[in-house]
């Protein structure tokens, strides 16, 4: 055995921080090259890729090819849209899966078990098992607009936010929590005389700031990252989130650097927001593990 | 805690109303649809009546066939060869097309083919294209799932220590999680890029030029096994951090009392770690495998299925019938097959992993 020096204490440290720094590079190089080659004229860009110079911002720098992508495609329609989507799908999710928790853990009411049950079983059905039967209904359902009744949900926002309001994981997350708050508290604000409606409000809310955090994470990204939903049930670009968007760039000629530019546009502020928030990202994920 | 202050059916149903009924729309009716048009010729749009055709929407996609061939041979009963010595078969479409004498094999395509002797031993399908998605699809689940699952766990390891700065490292490791899966495919096309893809750039200096350059996503052998490296890339953070939670609810005195005892690096793994990390693994390869299984994006991104079918997926060809060709009968079978492998697969693992007694 390696007597512990000093020497020896030292060298273990260079040699721990050399292998993650390693599996780090691993894990950006695509991100930076992404960045770097949407600042550089397309010839560049290519030439670039046979050396570093490929993860470096060097040569002729510039932000055109952002400028081309908004001239090549209605880049900040579908930017308007993704927020959209995201953003009510969000709001609308921590509403409905959060009162539906509060009705599974607080109240006692016939049905309770069973719907819940129903419920957690749909964690086992993958939403791409359902997809293509969904798409036929999403065809049918008829829609109260602005103009009188209509059917058909295909090209609007709501085909890609309702079906997505509820869902089994957000209210897993909201029941795994609200267990663990003291159901004492509740019975007590209930004997004192206290409606449903202020214990979910002005209690239990107020409380759930972790799992709302939570929940929000998980939705948001599962929701801008969406891809298969959008692509089969919004043909007109008035509608079109970013993902699907992408295909503008390939129509025609392939300008590799407006390419990039609009990669960077649609990842740099979800990848900003992570690294803002970077602890509550990770504890959402590590959430979604807890007791399966 | 019943009591007559928490009882209240109207409540109950008020609150948990809305997120029951938006699932039984949009998750439990669609569902049992699928199971539903399985069974019948459904469009999306269609001027004729849907009717019930049976099983013969499974029956078009799975049905498989053997074909043993013998040489051929001429009217003494020796066999017949070619100018360059080999053995010649009777065609297969003679067999496949119109035979009253074989109806089984009516329609059918070979998938592959292997010799046994004199003979040739042909395997046929009816939907060579849907089998060779399945086929993808499980070598493809079958490589990630374990491979994914060491790595991340490799990783939590590695991050589970403490060093300081070691939450930078985490957030480094998890950061293409956060990344869409779509952004992630169209950079790592320019990695595997055939002319001046970064990888064989990288292989050709690695090598002083000696590594010939391959397209990697056009070349059939490499296809799949690409997108497959990609996808581990992308998401092993996230099993990484379900792996960390799972290290972290072991007690630090069992790591302390294993110290003491003298144990290996090897034997507190082994004695300690991995047996609390039992639950931990169970979900972690069957949250893989259900993601595994829906493979598509990347697919729809980089190949669209190609080259010669290599990267075929279950659900790029449920996609491509249901929506693409507007057979949602077709495209939902597709989706209950899928279903029921995810659903073996899970019961297999939770089976495999169960605590022994």
């Amino acid at each position: 055995m390696a007597q512990i020096t000093a020497d020896n204490h030292g060298l273990r440290l260079v040699v721990r921080y050399t292998v993650l720094g390693l599996i780090a590079l691993m894990f950006v190089f695509p991100l930076v090259f992404m960045l770097m080659s949407s600042l550089k004229p397309d010839a560049q860009l290519l030439s670039d890729t046979r050396s570093l110079r490929a993860f470096l911002p060097v040569g002729d720098i510039s932000l055109d090819n952002y400028f081309d992508a908004f001239r090549r495609a209605p880049v900040g329609l579908f930017i308007f849209n993704s927020v959209v989507v995201t953003g009510i799908t969000v709001v609308l999710s921590l509403m409905v899966c959060s009162a539906a928790a509060f009705a599974f853990v607080f109240v006692d009411w016939r049905g309770r078990e069973l719907v819940l049950t129903l419920i957690l079983a749909t964690l086992i059905v993958p939403f791409e098992t359902i997809a293509i039967p969904l798409l036929l209904i999403a065809s049918k359902l008829p829609w109260l607009g602005l103009d009188g009744l209509s059917y058909g949900w295909l090209n609007s926002y709501q085909v890609q936010i309702i079906p997505f309001v509820a869902d089994g994981l957000t209210i897993f997350l909201f029941v795994q929590y609200f267990k663990d708050l003291p159901g004492e508290l509740i019975e007590a604000a209930r004997v004192e005389g206290a409606s449903w409606w202020q214990v979910y409000r002005r209690i239990v809310m107020p409380l759930a700031g972790p799992v709302l955090a939570t929940a929000a994470i998980l939705k948001f990204l599962a929701m801008y990252n969406q891809y298969l939903w959008p692509l089969m049930v919004v043909q007109e670009e008035t509608y079109r989130p970013v993902m699907v968007g992408l295909q503008y760039f390939f129509q025609l000629n392939r300008a590799w650097g407006e390419i990039m530019a609009y990669l960077s546009l649609i990842t740099v502020p979800v990848l900003a927001f992570y690294l803002f928030l970077q602890r509550a990202f990770i504890a959402s994920i590590a959430s979604t593990g807890v007791k399966g | 805690m019943a009591s007559k202050f928490t009882r209240s059916n109207a409540t109950g149903w008020m609150m948990a109303g809305p997120a029951a009924a938006l699932m039984a729309l949009f998750i439990v009716l669609p569902f049992i649809f699928a199971i539903g048009f399985s069974f019948t010729n459904q469009r999306l749009i269609s001027p004729n009546p849907t009717q019930f055709v049976g099983l013969s929407n499974y029956s078009q996609l799975l049905g498989v066939g053997l074909l043993v061939l013998e040489p051929e041979k001429d009217e003494a009963g020796s066999v017949l060869r070619t100018d360059d010595g080999s053995l010649t078969y009777p065609a297969l479409r003679g067999f496949t097309r119109n035979n009253p004498d074989y109806p089984q094999f009516d329609g059918m395509r070979e998938w592959f083919s292997l010799s046994l002797g004199e003979n040739r031993i042909y395997v046929l399908a009816r939907d060579v294209v849907f089998i060779k998605a399945i086929v993808n699809t499980v070598i493809f689940v079958m490589v990630v799932a374990p491979l994914q699952g060491g790595l991340a766990l490799v990783l939590a390891l590695l991050i589970n220590q403490k060093l300081r700065g070691i939450n930078f490292f985490r957030a480094v490791y998890f950061m293409p999680v956060v990344v869409s899966i779509v952004v992630v495919s169209l950079l790592w096309r320019f990695i595997y890029d055939g002319q001046s893809g970064l990888l064989n750039n990288l292989l050709g200096a690695l090598t002083f030029g000696a590594f010939p350059r391959i397209d990697w996503l056009g070349n059939p052998n490499t296809a799949l096994g690409a997108i497959i490296a990609m996808s581990i890339w992308q998401a092993v953070g996230f099993h990484m951090v379900i792996w960390l939670s799972g290290l972290q609810t072991i007690s630090p005195s069992l790591y302390e009392a294993a110290a003491i005892e003298g144990a290996s690096p090897w034997q507190t793994f082994r004695y300690v770690t991995w047996p609390g990390l039992r639950n931990t693994a169970v979900l972690v390869l069957i949250v893989i495998t259900m993601q595994a299984f829906a493979l598509f994006a990347q697919i729809d991104v980089m190949t669209s299925g190609g080259p010669l079918d290599s990267t075929q997926t279950i659900v790029f060809q449920a996609v491509e019938r249901g929506y693409g060709k507007q057979d949602i009968s077709g495209g939902s079978t597709i989706s209950v097959i899928l279903f029921v492998f995810v659903l073996a697969i899970s019961l297999l693992q939770r089976w495999l992993t169960r605590e022994k007694k």
